[in-house]
């Protein structure tokens, strides 16, 4: 998830873009710029680590999903914090270096509404606190006495939201205890997840209030490192099996070939992680979306835990027309296992 | 064949070089005058387009707290509780060559940032990170680089005209004035919140439709009538040019035609040749006009900052419409005025000699018809004035300055004959019947000229008007010595006892802005003061409006008045719970805005937190300086903290001398290109006039005497046409004053006569008309008996 993401926040600067990708692949890898880099072998520190790293190039709090109402009908939702260092560090003005990103976005079989949101650090209209933990930008919020009991709200020019989250679980960490790697070359970043929470709340929409229930599934990640140069873009899947257990997976597609990487997660929480060319992903069937060619059906295989499904996006159109976009929304599993989960996909 | 006829043709020019600078001249000169108005108003505009939403007449709803700024961390609670705004931090930047506006912007809530869509290689972390970048159109970064201690500047065509932009974080260290707010703009729908909750004794100011969109119209509309008037008279000159041009090849025309030349190849010489004068004299016209634009647009720029707060970058970038524009103008007039001359070759017998005096007989039925057209031209303008508004104004002065143009030649042949009829002696009879004789092939030259001193007059009589009136205006309005801004309420009050033993009065100067009648206006409270009773200057009020003031009475400006059509005893509504009866109004020239006054304590009771920071000082104009000093010495004051009454009163002349600047340019411009015309019409008239002349030469009259009696008739249509300019011009004025300027500015302006220009102006016309028959005369002196005499030869 490193760079594409990375790019939404610079890429929002007045479309300065280009110039600002192009610093960070002549950048790659260096400590020069005076940003930390992850490890191998680091030990999390919480809850001071659920805080924001300015040592960093960038790192997210990013929660997405599944609900229903009380008729069944599928919703999905997304509430994402990004934090982006022009420079490392953190100063106290409007000088700070540091840059938030807020996205959030409620999915229904026919309709996708999203807004955005930015703000500077230092001057407290966006930022994260550990204890007690809060994450917000303007009037969004995700916000509890630890991470594991949250209140999250948000709300766009036609829409609303206010949901709890209860994590039913414990965290996981993907790759090597949360060191995750992103490509050949050895990119990496810090990645661990919350997949348990159990959501009960309320989504105001266009069409009226609903009472929905669900479950959600909060990552954390943050590196200073871009992708490849070769790598354009990105795949990536939360899944969660009616029978409890959970995969995340995705897919960074470049031009040297393609990198896969997925953590295989047991109903008790103990995780496996998948390495590189096992998981198989094939687009099966693509949309039209913003009038780009996006795949919204995939099959994905894992033979190890013979694992052949379906991911079938439950709106196509779920399309995030940001000042960075891309395609974010829930999607349904049928096949050797049944669930729900989420899809993102950049770089179409 | 066609090689040679096109050589004969072209000869012609060699022959008469004067009259071939003439022609080019002429079309370059009225190309030059309209396509510098239009560069003008082109480059105007575009600065407005691209200033829009920048100015302070955004049209986004803004928030504001009149007793202060709003704290970074009141900004963020707004944003944490929902509000969609942004922030903005204005100020002025001193630099060598004055203080220039500086706009401060927090770059990831702006919406505007899409200005910066066309940067350079600037990256995010420059912009928004210290040391920072200043971004500010080429002309503005050219001279803020040369300062030093300021930030990289960014030059950007695209970014807003007459202002540096920055990130607010940026500003408010360049202003040192951190963790300050000036106002925030609304970018959203407003939350369910209450605003006074969210920010108390903040106010929400939902724009007006922008005042300056209208009064900058009507510049460009006076400058476009500008533009119109010079077109119509360079049409004139070029009429009378090619019609000249024509007259004199009549031989030569005939004797290619009786060569064997065909009539459509002549036809398409002469064609050629016009489009070839008219692109040589267009590129030069448009060249004229470049310069003439050029060296006018500071000012005009500096009119329009000054009369309405708009901003015009002062730098011109030759834009295509106006260059191709000019182009088809100059192909147009050319055209046109050569058709006429085409039409008459077609009708040329091929053997037959012109008669002397073939316009003659025409002309009489033609000047009855052209003056019933003027007639009714005059009267439709003036009825248009019935549907009110700015376009009528103007329908009405183009509508009367057109009809009195077409109705001049039945006037004057009207007033020559009558002349005639009285005169006594053959020479005087001959003179004044031979004007009159003159008229036709005159009348566009005269029409021209009168378009001009008219304008000339009007104008000339609206500025002057305006000034006198704005200079007495601000002599009694500023009637304080010194003008006093504070820091803080806490410094105000040092400063006032401070100031209390060495003044006469320290004036406290207290406002709140807020809805007036529902309209968005200031609220001035004032003290009981002579000052006030002695110098602001009422246009209506009732019995007693000063002590009536102190009794919660009104009095507005009459702007509002006009707007709201109130009058005096009507009431007004202020904030809520708050209405007041208009006890007065008063003239306050140059500001658009709605503007009322209350007595202090009245003031006081509705908004008791209000701002005092503000203050003006009456004493003896000779202590001023030592005053002024002290108080520098003694209190932290800002630099332009204290200013001198003088000084105000410089900048705010400085302001409209500049408008007349342009206006007096235009206007000499106009007169000039008249003259011309008069000039070439001579010209044309000169080879008919030989055979008028030479039996007056015959009888006994020297050609010395008719040289001088040449110059006289043409001062005497020139001061003709004068007189009748005067009180066209005069109505004119009034149509400016009384019907335009209300609909464009709100107020009236009292109208006031100058003789004395008028008679400079008269002068003017006489010279011109002096000027213009000197060729013809000085080649009438020239001129060998012989060819006087070959005029009998001819007649059959």
């Amino acid at each position: 998830m490193t760079v594409s993401r990375r790019a939404f926040v610079l890429a929002s600067l007045a479309a300065m873009t280009q110039r600002a990708q192009a610093q960070g692949y002549a950048g790659l890898g260096s400590e020069a710029e005076g940003f930390a880099l992850p490890t191998p072998g680091y030990r999390f520190d919480f809850p001071a680590d659920h805080g924001p790293h300015p040592m960093f190039r960038i790192e997210w709090w990013y929660l997405t999903a599944n609900l229903r109402d009380s008729e069944g009908r599928d919703f999905g939702l997304q509430w994402t914090l990004f934090r982006s260092a022009l420079q490392p560090g953190e100063t106290v003005g409007w000088h700070s270096p540091q840059v938030w990103m807020g996205h959030a976005a409620v999915t229904t079989p026919e309709s996708h509404h999203f807004a955005e949101k930015y703000a500077r650090g230092g001057i407290g209209q966006a930022g994260v606190t550990a204890t007690p933990f809060a994450a917000w930008i303007d009037q969004w919020q995700m916000a509890g006495a630890d991470p594991s009991e949250v209140r999250l709200q948000a709300d766009g020019t036609d829409f609303a939201y206010d949901v709890r989250l209860k994590a039913e679980g414990p965290l996981v960490f993907h790759g090597q205890d949360g060191y995750s790697v992103k490509s050949a070359d050895g990119q990496a970043s810090y990645y661990y997840s919350q997949p348990h929470y159990a959501v009960t709340g309320r989504l105001d929409l266009p069409t009226g209030a609903l009472d929905v229930t669900g479950r959600a599934w909060m990552d954390r990640e943050w590196s200073s490192q871009p992708l490849a140069p070769d790598q354009s873009g990105w795949d990536w899947f939360s899944l969660v099996f009616d029978d409890g257990v959970r995969l995340m997976a995705f897919r960074l597609r470049g031009g040297r070939g393609d990198f896969t990487s997925a953590t295989w997660i047991d109903t008790d929480g103990v995780t496996t992680a998948i390495p590189d060319g096992r998981l198989t992903l094939t687009p099966r069937d693509v949309t039209q979306v913003a009038g780009r060619e996006v795949p919204t059906t995939w099959d994905l295989t894992l033979a190890e835990r013979d694992l052949s499904v379906t991911v079938q996006a439950i709106n196509p159109q779920s399309w995030m027309g940001t000042s960075f976009a891309y395609w974010e929304g829930p999607v349904a599993v049928t096949g050797s296992r049944t669930g729900r989960g989420y899809l993102e996909m950049t770089g179409y | 064949m066609t090689r040679t006829a096109a050589h004969a043709l072209l000869s012609h020019w060699v022959h008469r070089p004067v009259q071939f600078i003439t022609l080019v001249l002429g079309l370059a000169l009225a190309t030059a005058l309209w396509s510098a108005v239009q560069a003008i108003n082109a480059e105007a505009r575009a600065s407005y387009a691209s200033a829009a939403n920048l100015l302070e007449n955004a049209a986004r709803p803004v928030i504001q707290r009149p007793s202060g700024p709003i704290t970074l961390e009141e900004y963020v609670t707004l944003r944490r509780s929902g509000w969609p705004v942004t922030p903005l931090l204005e100020g002025r930047l001193p630099t060598p060559n004055g203080r220039v506006q500086i706009l401060g912007v927090d770059l990831l809530s702006w919406p505007d940032v899409v200005i910066l869509g066309d940067a350079p290689d600037v990256a995010p972390e420059d912009l928004l990170t210290p040391p920072g970048r200043l971004i500010a159109r080429p002309a503005l970064a050219k001279r803020l680089e040369a300062i030093p201690d300021l930030p990289t500047v960014i030059a950007l065509d695209t970014a807003p005209a007459g202002l540096v932009l920055a990130d607010i974080g940026l500003v408010e260290r360049l202003l040192n004035r951190t963790g300050q707010i000036d106002r925030l703009e609304l970018i959203d729908s407003l939350p369910q919140t209450d605003l006074q909750t969210a920010l108390p004794g903040a106010t929400l100011t939902y724009p007006e439709t922008p005042d300056t969109a209208r009064l900058t119209d009507s510049f460009h509309l006076n400058l476009t009538a500008f533009g119109l008037l010079a077109f119509a008279v360079g049409l004139f000159v070029i009429h009378g040019v090619s019609g000249l041009a024509f007259e004199e090849r009549r031989g030569t025309f005939r004797t290619l035609r009786a060569l064997g030349l065909p009539l459509p190849v002549l036809t398409h010489l002469i064609l050629a040749e016009l489009v070839v004068l008219a692109l040589i004299a267009g590129l030069l016209g448009i060249a004229l006009g470049y310069v003439l634009a050029t060296a006018l647009l500071p000012d005009v720029s500096a009119s329009l900052r000054g009369l309405y707060g708009a901003q015009v970058d002062a730098t011109l970038t030759l834009r295509w419409p106006w260059v191709l524009g000019g182009m088809g103008m100059a192909l147009l007039g050319a055209l046109t005025a050569g058709a006429q001359g085409l039409l008459r070759l077609r009708r040329v017998p091929l053997l037959a000699a012109t008669g002397p005096d073939r316009w003659a007989s025409a002309a009489a039925r033609q000047f009855s018809i052209m003056a019933l057209g003027g007639a009714l031209l005059a009267i439709s303008g003036l009825a248009a004035l019935g549907f009110g508004g700015l376009i009528a104004g103007f329908a009405a002065i183009s509508g009367l300055l057109l009809g009195a143009a077409l109705a001049l030649p039945a006037l004057l042949r009207l007033i020559l004959t009558r002349i005639a009829r009285r005169a006594r002696g053959p020479v005087s009879q001959w003179v004044w019947s031979d004007m009159s004789a003159q008229l036709p092939g005159l009348s566009l030259a005269l029409m021209a000229l009168l378009l001009a001193l008219a304008t000339n007059i009007g104008v000339g009589t609206m500025v002057s008007s305006f000034r006198l009136t704005f200079t007495g205006w601000l002599d009694q309005r500023l009637a304080a010595e010194v003008y006093l801004r504070a820091r803080s309420d806490e410094q105000a009050e040092e400063i006032a006892a401070w100031l209390t033993p060495r003044t006469d009065a320290v004036l406290p100067i207290r406002f709140v802005d807020t809805q007036l009648n529902g309209r968005p206006g200031r609220v001035y409270g004032i003290i009981d003061h002579a000052t006030y009773h002695d110098n602001w200057p009422l246009i209506a009020a009732g019995e007693t409006p000063w002590q009536a003031l102190q009794n919660g009475a009104i009095l507005v400006n009459e702007q509002l008045a006009r707007q709201v059509g109130l009058w005096v005893g009507d009431p007004v509504a202020l904030s809520p719970g708050w209405q007041a009866e208009i006890a007065g109004i008063y003239s306050d020239y140059g500001n658009p805005h709605p503007q009322a006054i209350v007595g202090m304590s009245t003031l006081l009771h509705h908004h008791p937190n209000i701002p005092n920071r503000q203050m003006g000082l009456r004493l003896d104009r000779a202590d001023v300086p030592t005053l002024v000093t002290d108080l520098r010495a003694t209190f932290d004051l800002p630099v332009d903290a204290v200013t001198d009454q003088r000084q105000i009163k410089a900048a705010s002349l400085q302001v409209f001398e500049r408008t007349f600047l342009v206006t007096g340019a235009l206007n000499v411009l106009t007169l000039g290109v008249a003259g011309f015309a008069i000039l070439t019409s001579l010209l044309t008239l000169w080879s008919a006039r030989l055979p008028q002349l030479a039996p007056v030469w015959a009888m006994g009259l020297s050609r010395r005497d008719l040289a001088r009696l040449e110059v006289l008739r043409s001062c005497g249509l020139a001061a003709l046409t004068a007189l009748v300019a005067l009180p066209l011009g005069l109505a004119l004025a009034w149509l400016l004053l009384a019907v335009v300027n209300v609909e464009a500015f709100g107020w009236r302006l009292p109208m006031f006569l100058f003789p004395l220009d008028w008679l400079r102006l008269m002068a003017l016309a006489l010279l011109a008309g002096a000027l213009a028959a000197l060729i013809p005369a000085r080649r009438l002196t020239r001129l060998a008996p012989a060819t006087l005499l070959k005029v009998f030869s001819h007649d059959r």
